[in-house]
């Protein structure tokens, strides 16, 4: 189910229905990009991907069981994965993109079997569960979202410079006495709350894009650090703000990531004119 | 002294890669520190830099340091090549030993990042993409974060890898001016020996088993003996190729 254009149209009328859908958008959208900086930068770009379907396998086994299962049981869990991800990336034995690929592949498909073995195959919930809805977004996923918003939001400006220097650099952080391993946990932390309220708005398939998009664009033409933060929280609320009122007769997740696309491929060319007039 | 290993044992986890490493560093020395592949180079800068725990054995510093007060350069890292940071927030990055719970700079931190790119003539690149300088521009940028980081003590990890004959050679003469008019003592890891042994006033040999240390001169003869008893050590000493 979509919202529909009629109910958009009537946007005082019909505030009550999307009040949480809208200010859940926007909070994940900031939330989601300038946490996608600092992904993209440190070369987790892919973190995102691999938790979405950590937690689409523990929403399609709670479906498969029957269980009626709430964020505050899906966020540890994924927070766990997270954290386990990051330990894997540290250490030397295993390559993180291989244990990426492991961790969203066997999930997906102990999700899907368990699911599947209750209700036999793709059910609408599971569906929406791959490309997410925008209905989905509650009072509950609004109070854990505003939450985590001013978490993120308050950790980056208080913690602007070493977040800097971590990102840069982390060994010379480490080195200089920055608590590198806490900054990591706590990333991966934010980045998995973010994920699980995300996910059911986005599509397990397409939250990464709004982790990875805005952050991308905004490089391509910003070389500060602090410009590409600002200017990929504001291409990624354009792009939602975009999606939700404009294109109100598509699948929202999808309509989101192909704004996105447009943009980056915008941001792409400016980037190369001014590369190239520079240069002259 | 301002640097001292006493029976130090250093490794990963359950590998020991050295042990019974013996070894003073003083005030203002120019220490140069080579070894073949896997000798543990770069395990004894990590180790002595605290990032990754000593096995066994004793660090001490002098009263006046902390392991978080030295300086380090890291080995050249790729991955930078398209960060979005201008060369001023590069340098001031290394002012973060500097303000303790403070979120933000003040302006003593300010001025320190000024005089840094100052003694490094980078003044000019101030304003600039990090990511858009050359290779030996870009070691003169971390070299500044470096002292922002320390007045004390250096650790340099191959900071020669990949510059070219020019830019390696105003890198030697920038060291040298670090060491001999700031009094930073410099711990230099390299594979080019001869260049480095105009300059060191310590030579620190690692190899598997063996290790020197004492100042160059002594290290000639050392080595002479050496050749004289393996002809092949020395030639690897002398490699270019360490990576």
């Amino acid at each position: 189910m979509i919202i529909s254009a009629g109910i958009i149209r009537n946007f005082f009328n019909n505030f009550d229905i999307i009040k949480y859908p809208l200010i859940v958008g926007i909070l994940l959208s900031i939330t989601a990009s300038i946490l996608g900086v600092v992904l993209v930068l440190k070369r987790y770009s892919m973190i995102g991907d691999g938790l979405s379907h950590v937690s689409f396998g523990v929403y399609a086994v709670a479906i498969g069981l029957g269980m009626n299962v709430s964020i505050i049981v899906v966020i540890p869990l994924v927070v766990l994965a997270a954290y386990i991800l990051l330990r894997i990336g540290e250490s030397k034995k295993m390559k993180s993109d291989a244990a990426i690929g492991v961790f969203s592949s066997s999930a997906l498909a102990i999700g899907y079997i368990v699911a599947s073995v209750r209700h036999g195959g793709f059910t609408t919930d599971i569906n929406s569960l791959m490309f997410g809805s925008i209905v989905f977004a509650n009072k509950s996923d609004f109070i854990v979202m505003l939450i985590t918003a001013i978490i993120v939001i308050g950790t980056f400006i208080l913690l602007y410079h070493r977040i800097f220097a971590v990102t840069f650099d982390e060994s010379f952080a480490k080195a200089t006495g920055d608590h590198t391993r806490l900054f990591n946990v706590l990333f991966a932390s934010l980045t998995a709350i973010t994920i699980v309220i995300g996910m059911r708005i986005m599509g397990t398939l397409l939250i990464s894009s709004i982790i990875i998009f805005p952050a991308l664009s905004s490089m391509q033409v910003f070389r500060k650090f602090r410009n590409v933060i600002f200017s990929s929280a504001i291409i990624s609320v354009v792009s939602f703000l975009v999606s939700f009122f404009v294109f109100t007769d598509l699948p929202f997740g999808a309509s989101v990531v192909l704004v996105n696309l447009i943009i980056f491929i915008i941001y792409l060319t400016i980037g190369k004119l001014t590369n190239h007039y520079a240069k002259q | 002294m301002i640097l001292e290993c006493k029976s130090l044992a250093i490794g990963y986890e359950n590998r020991t890669v050295l042990k019974d490493i013996n070894l003073t560093i003083d005030n203002g020395d120019y220490v140069c520190l080579f070894g073949d592949n896997g000798s543990g180079k770069s395990t004894l800068v990590k180790t002595l830099l605290g990032l990754i725990p000593k096995l066994k054995g004793d660090i001490i510093f002098s009263k006046n340091i902390s392991q978080r007060s030295i300086g380090y350069l890291p080995q050249r890292n790729d991955s930078l090549s398209d960060f979005p940071a201008s060369v001023f927030e590069v340098v001031r990055s290394g002012c973060l030993n500097r303000i303790g719970l403070r979120p933000f700079f003040s302006k003593r931190e300010r001025k320190r990042v000024e005089d840094m790119m100052e003694i490094l003539e980078i003044k000019n690149l101030e304003y600039r993409s990090f990511s858009e300088l050359s290779g030996g521009q870009q070691q003169r940028v971390l070299l500044a974060r470096a002292l922002c980081a320390t007045d004390k003590i250096l650790v340099l990890d191959e900071p020669f890898t990949g510059l070219d004959g020019i830019a390696a050679k105003k890198l030697y003469e920038t060291l040298d001016k670090i060491n001999k008019e700031l009094k930073v003592t410099l711990i230099i890891v390299s594979h080019f020996v001869e260049d480095l042994l105009k300059y060191a006033n310590k030579v620190i040999h690692l190899s598997q088993e063996c290790l020197f240390c004492g100042n160059p001169e002594e290290y000639k003869q050392h080595m002479r003996k050496e050749f004289i008893l393996s002809r092949h050590q020395f030639l690897e000493v002398g490699d270019d190729h360490d990576n």
